[in-house]
């Protein structure tokens, strides 16, 4: 008879112990490691050791450059934070983006229109409240079109990005400093009005105690609480969940509602602690790569702090490697990218065992045995 | 009149980068894959063709005298190889590893994104040629020669008769497209992949197979989008970020179109209407509500998205597996 069996066959499996997974997952990391070395050898004639090292000089280099980073990182890190929860119900919010910039609009528009008429303290919270009420928003509409009538919450939140960019493009040219700059510079530059507190004289340790409470708290929330298992339910499996008397339409907005309001406080902190002003492209992309991050982590945010480290580090050493050779900065994204590559594709040797035919001798004997 | 004939022909060179960029993202969802890498496609389709006609330029300035073939060809074949390559990276990674489609598809934006904005930065300076930027002005003018002089032609000429080659090719390909979707025995087997690839296999249909072909050749699309737009409407200037959100909003027409290409013809030409609608609509000093017009076309988008779902009618849904990834074993 002719063996007609496939040369290699998939098997999935459930069975692989964390430990192995992030053996496979950490053999990805050092290949792209290695295969982004030899990238910049052949494009920039950088040898991989000069390269790694700029990289590691580039962002821990001074006291200053480390807390960029840590700032960079818990930016990224809030943002994938706040996705977690809706895709852990797998409900696509692509949106962070756009939520994250309701928030900083928010901020921004208390800032200037409240600056110096109350308190700090209490601007701060006024500040806090409605970034927080402007990203729920944001991310509440699509939530409510999912749960009502299924639509693609996918595109939806992709297409709220824009809608957000655009209102942002809107108000910066209404509160424009000079006319015609299309730029708001420094809100409140003289009296200092909204700015957030900077403790123990270090600017970005806000964020940085901010977005830790938060990965904390997401920690807890999606794996010791109700909330959480509700979530856990609905992502595993919806009609399981309206069997067990899950109000499936409820769970999905609520959550929507959370990933939302984080994503808002991430923009308070962008606008109010990070940078004092607002720009369309505030939130540097991260609303998207925080996607990658939260699926990479398997929606584990301690994980995420690992994973959002390594992806700021790739991308900001690599730009300023670029830089230093006067070549454009957006190689970082190129590495970012082909890192991501890698470990997309090494899930798939987590999530499946790959089995080539065997002799069919084998087989047989196998068979009889 | 005349500002209607103007606004409608400028209206329709903003729509070709986005029908090219729908008609490959609506060949490519109807398999069942929802890419959304094709803002970062895009970009690579367009850096590479530059890549290749940079070199072309640089002699033909020199005084060299280049066939106006070669001068079409060479880019355009770098388009598409590039295109090619992303579309099969991410047919490897979705359909071979079954990896998560959102996902890969956001990290191939992210490379396709910084590998156009680095190459356009520093291709200068890696051939290590002393041009001051990326002006490919001679390759352009080949790439946007037209039958009728968009600045002296009449109403007719102006609106049908002004656009380079590759807007042509454009609306070709989208009819090909909606032809072979709606009328042949191969369109029919991709519309089954997307829809439900269980039935598909158990029918003898390769369903891989599908995948990759409609993926690819939906990449390969997307990808002359971006090499209208450098080398025909930007007249041949390279300018980072210049491509602006043109991919994201060719995924936003593919749901404004519900999935058909020859919808996408008319629609993009709307779309391409919503995008300059700033600029024609008078605003006197109230520069900022033009912001607000901007917004239109994703707007627009979300409505019909909305509708199409409240209405649930079968035929204006997307793919029913769209975004899953198939395996066999797991029925």
């Amino acid at each position: 008879m002719k063996n007609k069996e496939p040369l290699v066959h998939l098997v999935k499996r459930s069975d692989i112990s964390s430990g192995k997974a992030w053996i496979i997952r950490g053999i990805a990391i050092l290949a792209s490691l290695v295969f982004c070395g030899l990238l910049t050898l052949a494009i920039a004639k950088v040898n991989p050791i000069k390269l790694y090292s700029a990289m590691f000089e580039g962002n821990f280099g001074s006291k200053r450059r480390i807390w960029v980073l840590l700032s960079n990182i818990s930016a990224l890190l809030g943002l994938s934070i706040a996705v977690t929860p809706a895709f852990k119900m797998r409900c696509w919010n692509l949106g962070a983006e756009g939520q994250c910039l309701a928030g900083a609009l928010a901020t921004t528009a208390c800032m200037i229109l409240l600056g110096g008429k109350v308190a700090n303290p209490l601007l701060w919270a006024i500040m806090l409240v409605s970034a927080v009420l402007a990203g729920a928003i944001w991310g509440f509409i699509p939530a409510f079109f999912k749960a009502r009538y299924g639509t693609n919450e996918t595109l939806f939140t992709l297409m709220m990005n824009y809608v957000a960019t655009q209102l942002v493009a809107y108000f910066i040219v209404i509160w424009e400093t000079t006319k015609g700059s299309a730029n708001i510079g420094v809100i409140n530059q003289r009296t200092e009005a909204g700015w957030l507190p900077v403790i123990g004289g270090q600017r970005y340790l806000l964020n940085v105690l901010i977005i830790a409470a938060l990965t904390i708290f997401m920690f807890i929330y999606l794996k010791y609480t109700k909330h959480g298992y509700e979530i856990d339910v609905v992502g595993e499996s919806e009609k399981t969940a309206r069997y067990i008397g899950i109000n499936v339409r409820n769970v999905i907005m609520r959550t929507m509602l959370l990933s939302g309001a984080i994503c808002g406080v991430c923009g308070w902190l962008l606008v109010g602690s990070t940078n004092h002003t607002l720009t369309t492209s505030l939130t540097s992309g991260y609303g998207f790569t925080a996607v990658m991050v939260s699926w990479l982590s398997r929606f584990d945010p301690l994980i995420m702090i690992f994973s959002s480290f390594l992806l700021i580090f790739m991308n900001k050493g690599a730009s300023e490697v670029a830089s230093s050779l006067s070549l454009n900065e957006s190689y970082g994204d190129i590495l970012t990218g082909i890192v991501l590559f890698f470990l997309i594709g090494c899930e798939f040797f987590i999530n499946y065992r790959v089995i080539f035919r065997k002799k069919n001798a084998e087989v047989s004997e196998k068979k009889e045995a | 009149m005349n500002a209607l004939i103007a606004f409608l022909s400028r209206a329709i060179v903003q729509s070709i980068p986005l029908l090219f960029g729908s008609t490959g993202e609506i060949l490519t969802e109807k398999s069942g894959n929802l890419n959304l890498g094709i803002p970062g496609i895009m970009y690579v389709g367009a850096i590479s063709g530059v890549i290749g006609a940079f070199p072309l330029q640089q002699r033909i300035t020199a005084g060299e005298a280049v066939s106006p073939f070669a001068v079409i060809m060479i880019p355009l074949l770098c388009c598409l190889f590039a295109s090619l390559l992303m579309g099969l990276l991410y047919c490897f990674l979705t359909v071979t590893l079954k990896a998560n489609q959102n996902v890969t598809g956001l990290a191939m934006t992210t490379f396709g994104l910084g590998f156009g904005n680095f190459f356009g930065g520093s291709l200068i300076k890696l051939s290590g040629s002393n041009a001051p930027a990326i002006v490919l002005t001679d390759i352009s003018l080949i790439y946007s020669r037209s039958i009728a002089d968009k600045n002296t032609a009449g109403p007719i000429g102006k609106l049908f008769f002004s656009y380079g080659f590759l807007a042509y090719l454009a609306i070709i390909i989208a009819v090909t497209a909606a032809y072979i979707l709606k009328k042949t025995r191969i369109g029919l087997n991709l519309r089954a992949v997307g829809e439900n690839p269980a039935t598909a296999d158990a029918a003898g249909i390769n369903v891989n197979r599908y995948k990759y072909v409609a993926t690819c050749v939906g990449s390969m699309t997307a990808g002359l989008g971006g090499l209208f737009y450098v080398l025909d409407y930007a007249s041949g200037v390279w300018s980072n970020g210049g491509f602006g959100d043109r991919g994201w909003l060719a995924i936003a027409l593919v749901i404004f179109s519900l999935w058909r290409p020859a919808v996408a013809i008319g629609a993009s030409i709307v779309f391409g209407g919503l995008f300059i609608l700033n600029a024609f609509i008078p605003s006197g000093t109230n520069l900022a509500i033009k912001e607000i017009y901007k917004m239109a076309p994703y707007v627009v988008t979300i409505i019909v998205l909305i509708i199409s779902s409240m209405r649930n009618k079968k035929d204006k849904q997307p793919p029913a597996s769209l975004g899953l990834a198939y395996f066999r074993e797991e029925r």
